[in-house]
C-alpha cells in the first residue's frame, strides 16, 4: 500500500546517500590495500630449501650474534640495561628467543643476509650513505650457514601457551619501538632514543585496531612502504600466524568489549523484534475501532 | 493625572535601571569568555637557524601554530619582500597554516613548493599562493633576528619592513 | 481559598489539587489528531525518544568523561569504552543516536516541506522546528569535539576559523570563541559547558514551544485538508469513531507511533551494535594532534551539504574572494529554510505530488541535497570542485526561484 511506497522512497534516498558518503567516498579517499604477501616473494638471496644444521647454527650464532643480541630462551639473558643498549645502537636490539617462531623463514634468512633490503629501508640507509644500519649484513655467510642459523633460532624458540601467545608475539614484534598505554606498556627503547633513531616517535598503538582496522593493518605490517611511502617503519617479516596474533592482541587491548557487544547486541535486537511485533498487534487492535 | 505621569516616569526609570543591569551582566559574561591573561602574554620561541639543513622544512611552534622555517640552497631564489636573510643564507619564515581553511601544507622538496592536502592549494617557496582556493600568501609571524637566532613573537625591523611592503596585508 | 471537599479516593485527592483529569484530557485523550496520516507522522515521537536516549546515555557518559585535553581521549576510549560496566553501550548509543537523530530530523523536516505544513497558521511550528535544527546542529558540533580525537580537533579548528572571515572583528572573534589563539583546553571546556548544559536547556525550551505551537493550528494531514476539529471531536466522543476525521493522541495516535518506533529501534540497535563506523569515524580514534593535519577532514554526514556549499565557491567572482563567497552562501543556505513559509507564495496546502510545479521543485531539491552531501565528503579536486560549485549555485537558485515558481503555480491552480 501507499505507506510501503513511501518507505521504499525513503530507503532509496537514504541508501543512495549512504553509498555515496561511505563505501564510495572511502574507496576514493583511501588507496586499495594490496593483499599481504606472506611469502615475501621479492626476497630471493638465500636458498631456503636447504635443510639447516642446528648444531652448526648454534656455533655461528654464539660467535656472531651474541655480541649484540640476547637469547633468554637459550640461557643468554641481556647483559646491559635497555637504556644503555639504545644509547649504543640507537634502538634496543631484539632478544632472539622468539625470532624462530614469529618471523617467516624466507624473510628471516634474507634479513640475516641483508637486513636493510629485507626491511625495505634502503631509502633510509642508502648504500654508501651517511647513516649505517646498526646490524651489519651477513652476506659473506654461505646460504647453508644462514639456514643453519635459522634452524638454530627455530629450535630454541619456546612454546607459548595459547592464552599468552597474542601478547608474547606483540611484545617481541612491536614492543621495542611502540608503546601501548592501554596495556600499560612502554616501548622498551627509551622515548628520546627511539625518536632520534626513527626520526619521529612511533605512535602508541592502543587504539590502532580502531583507527586503522584489521584489513589495513594486515597490509601495512606486511609492507609499510606500500601504504606509507617513505616511512621509517621496517617491514617486520612476520609470518601470517604471527601477524594474526599481533592483530588479535591489538584487538584484546583496543576493543576488549567486542565479544560482549556482539552478544548483548543479538539479545537486544531479539527483544526489540518482540517489542515491535507486540506494538504492531496493539496498534492493529486500537485502530480497528477507528477505521 | 499627576499620579499617572509620576507612575509612568518611575516605571520608565525602573525599566532603564533594570536594562542597565542586564547590559552590565552581559558585558561581564563576555569578559569571562575572554582568553586568560596567561594566554595573552606574548609567547616567544627562539630558533637557531644556522644548524638547519638546506631544503629541509623545519617546523617550530609559536602560540600553538606551526612555523615553517626553510633554509634555501644556492639555487633557490629569494623572493623580494618575503624571504628573510639571516647571516649568509636566505630563509622562508612563515606561519605553516594554509590561508584557505587552516590545514598544514606539506613541503615538496623536489618541486620546492608547498601543497595543501585539504583542498589542493599550492604555495611557492616563499609562501605565495599560486593555485587553488587559498586567498593570500602564508601569513608572516612577527620575528626578530638576533645573530643566527630567530626570535618568534618579537617584531624586529626586518619584519616591520616586510609588513610595510606587503601593505599591512 | 478554593473549597476542597473530602476526597473519596487517592486519585481524587490528587485530581483536586493538580487537575489531573483535565490535564490528561487536554494533553492526551482529547488532544485531536487527524486520522488520514501515514507513518511519517510518527517522526516527532521518534525524535522525542531519540532525544531521551541521548540525554540518558549522556548522563552516564558524564559520570566518567574528563573535559581536559590531556584526559579526554583516554577517559572515553579507555575508561568508558573498556572499563565502565556497559560504558561502551552508552557511548555507542550516544554517538550513533546523535547521527541517527539527524536522519529523523531531515525526514521530519522534508515531510513538513512536502505536505506544506509550514504555512497557513503553522509558521511558528516551522520556525521553532528550524530553530531546533540549528540547536541540534550546535549540540552535535560541540559534542563531536569532546572525545578529542583528530577529527574532533580539526573540525573544531576549521569551523572556528570560519568566523575569521567576518570583516573587521573576525580575527579577534576567533580568539574570543576559542579562548586562545588555537583550539586548546579553553576551547574544549567551554564547548563541554555548551554541550552538557546550555544547549540542552535551550533545546528543551524549544521543544516545549514547538509542541505548544502545534495546538492552535492542529497537526496537518495527508490531504492538507482543513476541517472543523471540534465537530469531528464531538463525533468521536459520541461514539462514531469510524466516521470521525480525528483520533485522540492517546491511545490511538501513540499506538501507531509505538509500532513505527519498534521497527525503527530494530534498525537503530543494529547500527549501535554492529554497524557504527559512519557515526564513529576511525580517524577520531587517533588522539588530537594540532601539528598533524589528517589527509581528509570532513564533518559528520548531516553537515556535508552545508560544508559543500561553504567550499563550493573556490574562486574569486567580481572581486569577492572564494572564501568570502562561500561564507555568505553558507549563511544564506541556513537562513533560506527558515523563510520557507514566505518564499512559498502559494496558499495551497497539499502534498507536493498534487502541486503542479512544486513537486518538481521538491524532488529537484532532494537530488541537489544528495549531490551536495556526497560531494561534501569527496576530496574537492578537479571535476569534483566544479560539481560542488554547480550544486551550490543550484541550491541557492532553487530557493531564490521558489517565490516565482509558487506564484505561477497559484495562478495556474486559480488561487485555491
Amino acid at each position: 500500500m501507499k505507506e510501503f511506497k513511501i518507505l521504499a522512497v525513503i530507503a532509496a534516498l537514504v541508501g543512495i546517500t549512504y553509498y555515496g558518503i561511505e563505501p564510495y567516498a572511502h574507496h576514493v579517499m583511501h588507496p586499495e590495500v594490496k593483499a599481504a604477501d606472506f611469502a615475501f616473494k621479492d626476497l630471493k638471496n638465500v636458498d631456503t630449501s636447504l635443510a639447516g644444521n642446528v648444531v652448526n647454527g648454534k656455533v655461528l650464532v654464539e660467535a656472531n650474534c651474541l655480541a649484540c643480541h640476547a637469547i633468554e630462551a637459550a640461557g643468554h639473558p641481556a647483559t646491559i640495561p635497555n637504556a644503555d643498549a639504545a644509547a649504543a645502537y640507537g634502538v634496543v636490539p631484539p632478544d632472539l628467543s622468539s625470532a624462530g617462531r614469529i618471523y617467516d623463514k624466507n624473510y628471516l634468512a634474507n634479513f640475516i643476509f641483508d637486513p636493510v633490503s629485507a626491511m625495505h629501508l634502503s631509502h633510509k640507509y642508502p648504500v654508501g650513505g651517511a647513516k649505517a644500519f646498526p646490524m651489519p649484513a651477513y652476506n659473506w655467510m654461505s646460504p647453508q650457514e644462514i639456514m643453519d642459523v635459522v634452524a638454530y633460532l627455530q629450535s630454541v624458540t619456546p612454546k607459548v601457551a595459547e592464552k599468552d601467545v597474542h601478547k608474547a608475539t606483540y611484545d617481541a614484534a612491536c614492543g621495542r619501538c611502540h608503546s601501548m598505554s592501554y596495556a600499560k606498556s612502554e616501548a622498551t627503547t627509551p622515548k628520546d632514543a627511539i625518536k632520534a633513531y626513527m626520526g619521529a616517535t612511533p605512535p602508541d598503538l592502543s587504539q590502532y585496531i580502531k583507527s586503522r582496522k584489521e584489513h589495513y593493518l594486515h597490509g601495512f605490517i606486511n609492507d609499510p612502504q606500500l601504504l606509507l611511502a617513505g616511512t621509517s617503519m621496517p617491514r617486520v617479516g612476520l609470518s601470517e600466524k604471527a601477524q594474526e596474533e599481533v592483530i588479535a592482541y591489538m584487538e584484546d587491548i583496543g576493543d576488549s568489549k567486542k565479544a560482549e557487544r556482539e552478544d548483548v547486541g543479538l539479545r537486544v535486537m531479539l527483544y526489540t523484534l518482540i517489542f515491535a511485533i507486540l506494538a504492531y498487534l496493539w496498534k492493529r487492535k486500537i485502530w480497528s475501532e477507528v477505521h | 493625572m499627576k499620579d499617572e505621569s509620576r507612575r509612568g516616569f518611575i516605571g520608565k526609570a525602573f525599566g532603564a535601571v533594570a536594562a542597565v543591569g542586564g547590559v552590565a551582566s552581559l558585558l561581564a559574561m563576555k569578559k569571562t569568555w575572554d582568553p586568560l591573561p596567561s594566554v595573552m602574554s606574548a609567547g616567544f620561541t627562539t630558533v637557531d637557524v644556522s644548524a638547519l639543513e638546506a631544503n629541509k622544512l623545519e617546523i617550530a611552534v609559536w602560540r600553538g601554530k606551526p612555523i615553517f622555517i626553510l633554509k634555501y640552497t644556492e639555487d633557490m631564489k629569494p623572493t623580494d619582500g618575503r624571504s628573510v636573510k639571516v647571516g649568509d643564507h636566505y630563509y622562508s619564515v612563515m606561519i605553516g597554516l594554509c590561508t584557505h581553511l587552516g590545514c598544514i601544507p606539506a613541503y615538496r622538496n623536489d618541486q620546492k613548493d608547498f601543497k595543501c592536502a585539504c583542498h589542493g592549494g599550492e604555495f611557492s617557496l616563499a609562501g605565495v599562493n599560486k593555485f587553488g582556493p587559498p586567498p593570500r600568501p602564508l601569513d608572516l609571524p612577527p620575528f626578530k633576528i638576533d645573530g643566527t637566532t630567530l626570535v618568534l613573537g618579537e617584531e624586529g625591523p626586518e619584519y616591520k619592513a616586510m609588513m610595510a611592503k606587503a601593505g599591512g596585508a | 481559598m478554593a473549597e476542597f471537599k473530602q476526597a473519596d479516593s487517592m486519585y481524587e485527592w490528587f485530581d483536586q489539587r493538580l487537575g489531573i483529569d483535565k490535564f490528561v484530557k487536554v494533553m492526551m485523550t482529547e488532544y485531536w489528531i487527524p486520522k488520514n496520516i501515514n507513518f511519517l507522522w510518527a517522526m516527532g515521537v521518534l525524535l522525542t525518544v531519540m532525544f531521551t536516549l541521548l540525554i540518558v546515555s549522556g548522563i552516564f557518559l558524564l559520570m566518567y568523561y574528563k573535559p581536559d585535553v590531556n584526559m579526554a581521549f583516554d577517559s572515553v576510549n579507555y575508561t568508558i569504552m573498556q572499563e565502565v560496566g556497559y560504558g561502551w553501550l552508552f557511548r555507542h548509543i550516544h554517538a550513533v543516536g546523535a547521527s541517527v537523530v539527524f536522519l529523523v530530523i531531515y525526514i521530519h523536516m522534508f515531510t513538513g516541506i512536502y505536505y506544506g505544513s509550514y504555512k497557513k497558521g503553522r509558521e511558528m511550528i516551522w520556525i521553532s522546528g528550524m530553530l531546533l535544527f540549528v540547536l541540534f546542529s550546535a549540540e552535535g558540533f560541540s559534542g563531536y569535539m569532546l572525545p578529542w580525537g583528530q577529527m574532533s580537533y580539526w573540525a573544531a579548528y576549521v569551523i572556528t576559523e570560519i568566523f575569521g572571515g567576518i570583516p573587521l572583528i573576525g580575527g579577534d572573534l576567533v580568539v574570543w570563541i576559542r579562548g586562545n589563539f588555537y583550539v586548546s583546553d579553553a576551547t574544549l571546556t567551554r564547548f563541554f559547558m555548551l554541550h552538557v548544559l546550555l544547549i540542552p536547556l535551550a533545546i528543551l525550551g524549544a521543544i516545549v514551544f514547538h509542541f505548544y505551537a502545534l495546538r492552535f493550528p492542529h497537526v496537518n494531514n495527508e490531504a492538507g485538508e482543513f476541517f472543523d476539529f471540534d465537530k469531528e471531536a464531538e463525533k468521536y466522543l459520541a461514539g462514531d469513531k469510524k466516521n470521525s476525521k480525528v483520533v485522540p493522541f492517546w491511545p490511538v495516535f501513540l499506538s501507531k507511533d509505538f509500532f513505527v518506533l519498534g521497527f525503527f529501534l530494530l534498525f537503530f540497535f543494529y547500527l549501535v551494535f554492529f554497524h557504527y563506523d559512519f557515526a564513529m569515524d576511525p580517524v577520531n580514534f587517533d588522539k588530537a594532534d594540532g601539528l598533524k593535519t589528517p589527509a581528509h577532514i570532513y564533518p559528520e554526514w548531516y553537515f556535508l551539504w552545508s560544508y559543500e556549499v561553504l567550499r563550493g565557491f573556490f574562486f574569486e567572482i567580481a572581486g569577492v574572494s572564494g572564501k568570502s563567497l562561500g561564507l555568505i552562501a553558507f549563511a544564506l543556505a541556513q537562513a533560506v529554510f527558515f523563510l520557507m513559509p514566505w518564499l512559498d507564495r502559494s496558499p495551497m496546502v497539499k502534498p507536493a505530488n498534487q502541486r503542479p510545479y512544486f513537486k518538481y521543485w521538491f524532488w529537484f531539491l532532494m537530488v541537489d541535497l544528495i549531490v551536495l552531501t556526497v560531494y561534501g565528503k569527496l576530496p574537492p579536486t578537479g571535476a569534483n570542485a566544479w560539481v560542488g560549485f554547480a550544486s551550490s549555485i543550484t541550491f541557492l537558485t532553487l530557493f531564490i526561484s521558489l517565490p516565482f515558481v509558487t506564484k505561477a503555480e497559484a495562478k495556474k491552480v486559480g488561487g485555491k
